[in-house]
């Protein structure tokens, strides 16, 4: 072929020259309206915790936190351990109940009702905030009874077939069916790390949560096992709220579309996920996402 | 369309981000030849309007960059990309730099159409520019056709062309020497051609480091300042009196 030929078959798909003037001014006011990046502000909120404090005993393990979770975004605490960074996302399903000790005042309000109030149903509240841990967690079940248990409990679908349905969506929703639809039988602790926490995601998902907390989902996989959870969560955020606790700033940077920075109970700096990583406003969260105390 | 493999990671959110970068040097880069080709064209023709309106489109070129930049520092401080990423996003960088020079070069050459349209007119030697403004054009157009197919091939044809830009470049300035010796009333006017002249050489250096930094993300091997023949060696991958045959 004529060299100048090929040269210009991929000009008219992607050389712009081509384009009109106007269609070129079009985009890049389109880039212009990008440019003013999202803030919380704007956002639609899920969860608002209210000058919220927790002791466990006589220590402040959380001091005056006020923070609002944006809806269907990925949110992620950072900090050094023992920030408070676990505690406070423990909060949200009110795990902290099952700790001894443990007292909490402040609000935390998810709609409009706050979690702590004494007619809240604490079981139905981890319904609708559900939690995925460190380490995966599977029942020594069948892949498809790890779904369907949680399922029946939560009093879904008692049908074979509507619950056949139900969990087949939960493990297309956690990125896990393809590889396991031939063998839902097999017991569950036979998956990969990865494909166990993915398992989890699925059980969590399955009773249709409006928010996720992910307690360090990663801490237990190799890297690319990680990616694929990490690119499960940022489908899940277009159903789902997300909130997350991990120790690997990098992966707060590569996931989240808010980060809050946390030290010794204070919630130090909290926005976009983009400012923070590239400008932060504190010298104390620039210290520990460079890596130069925590 | 895409060689160069940078839409395979698991992170589909990183491919559309790289993929967004790219499009947006790609748009920059049609704005930026537009600004070329009207400067020219204000110049050859005396457009003052055509003139005023690459002097105002400038804003839109440094506003690309901006933003292209800011995506580039978002992307390296978010993904820490490593690899062909890494080299694609630092090509990037520089290609919007030297982009954006020839923005500048462009309003340079429409400010002197605006200053010659009020002076009497130069027939001879603006078809002569015309000429050499065509060959600059065109290694624009070709550098940023190498772009988006990260095709080192190409690139390299391009940078082997801006020897042949500067040695018309030298001749043009020794005809506008002359000129100005047989008419000295000329000397001003000449001398606003010879800065247009000078910006089109500029402008194929641009053009020149635009390819180089393709060969470095396509082939990972830093080209520039080395004779060419090296870098042909680089890009071929074999001995360049091979390559004659």
């Amino acid at each position: 072929m004529n060299k100048n030929q090929s040269a210009a078959d991929p000009k008219t798909m992607t050389h712009p020259q081509d384009t009109t003037q106007n269609s070129r001014a079009i985009k890049i006011e389109t880039m212009q309206r990008e440019r003013l990046s999202t803030r919380i502000e704007d956002e639609k909120i899920a969860l608002e915790v209210d000058n919220l404090n927790l002791f466990y005993s006589a220590k402040q393990a959380l001091k005056g936190i006020n923070l609002q979770i944006p809806e269907n975004k990925v949110t992620a605490f950072i900090g050094p351990s023992g920030c408070g960074k676990s505690t406070l996302l423990r909060c949200f399903n009110r795990m902290n109940d099952l700790i001894e000790d443990c007292r909490v005042d402040g609000q935390i309000r998810l709609g409009d009702k706050n979690i702590f109030d004494r007619d809240v149903d604490v079981a139905l509240l981890r319904r609708r905030v559900g939690m995925v841990f460190q380490k995966p967690n599977p029942f020594p079940k069948s892949i498809y009874e790890n779904v369907a248990y949680g399922l029946r409990l939560a009093g879904g679908p008692q049908k074979r077939r509507d619950l056949d349905e139900t969990v087949e969506w939960a493990l297309k929703g956690a990125a896990l069916w393809d590889e396991v639809k031939d063998r839902l039988d097999d017991s569950a602790l036979g998956l990969s790390g990865g494909q166990q926490q993915r398992l989890i995601i699925a059980r969590a998902i399955a009773v249709h949560p409006e928010v996720i907390l992910l307690d360090e989902p990663c801490s237990a996989l190799d890297p690319i096992s990680t990616l694929k959870v990490e690119e499960l969560i940022n489908e899940l955020k277009r159903d789902y709220t997300i909130v997350m606790v991990t120790h690997n700033m990098q992966q707060a940077a590569r996931v989240s579309d808010y980060t809050a920075f946390m030290y010794v109970g204070d919630l130090v700096e909290y926005g976009n996920t983009d400012k923070i990583f590239t400008s932060p406003s504190k010298k104390q969260t620039e210290d520990y996402i460079t890596g130069r105390y925590g | 369309m895409n060689n160069s493999g940078y839409q395979t990671h698991i992170s589909s959110q990183f491919n559309a981000e790289l993929e967004d970068v790219r499009q947006r040097v790609l748009t920059m880069g049609g704005l930026v030849e537009q600004q070329l080709l009207d400067g020219m064209r204000a110049l050859i023709e005396l457009d003052v309007g055509l003139a005023r309106s690459v002097i105002r489109n400038d804003d839109k070129v440094d506003f690309l960059e901006v933003t292209i930049d800011e995506e580039c520092s978002r992307i390296l401080a978010r993904r820490q990309p490593t690899a062909s990423d890494l080299r694609l996003v630092y090509a990037v960088i520089k290609t919007i730099t030297d982009l954006e020079r020839i923005g500048d070069e462009s309003h340079k050459i429409a400010q002197m159409a605006k200053r010659l349209a009020r002076e009497e007119k130069l027939e001879k030697s603006l078809r002569e520019i015309n000429s050499l403004s065509r060959l600059v054009a065109q290694m624009v157009r070709d550098v940023l056709d190498a772009f988006a197919r990260m095709d080192a091939g190409a690139a390299l044809e391009v940078v082997r062309r801006d020897q042949g830009i500067d040695d018309e470049y030298e001749a043009l300035v020794r005809q506008c020497i002359t000129y100005m010796m047989e008419e000295p009333r000329t000397i001003s006017r000449v001398m606003n051609l010879i800065w247009c002249i000078r910006a089109l050489e500029r402008i194929g250096d641009h053009a020149k480091n635009i390819g180089e930094y393709i060969i470095y993300f396509v082939k990972g091997k830093d080209v520039r300042h080395i004779p060419i023949d090296e870098v042909e060696r680089e890009v071929l991958g074999r001995n360049p009196d091979q390559s004659a045959e």
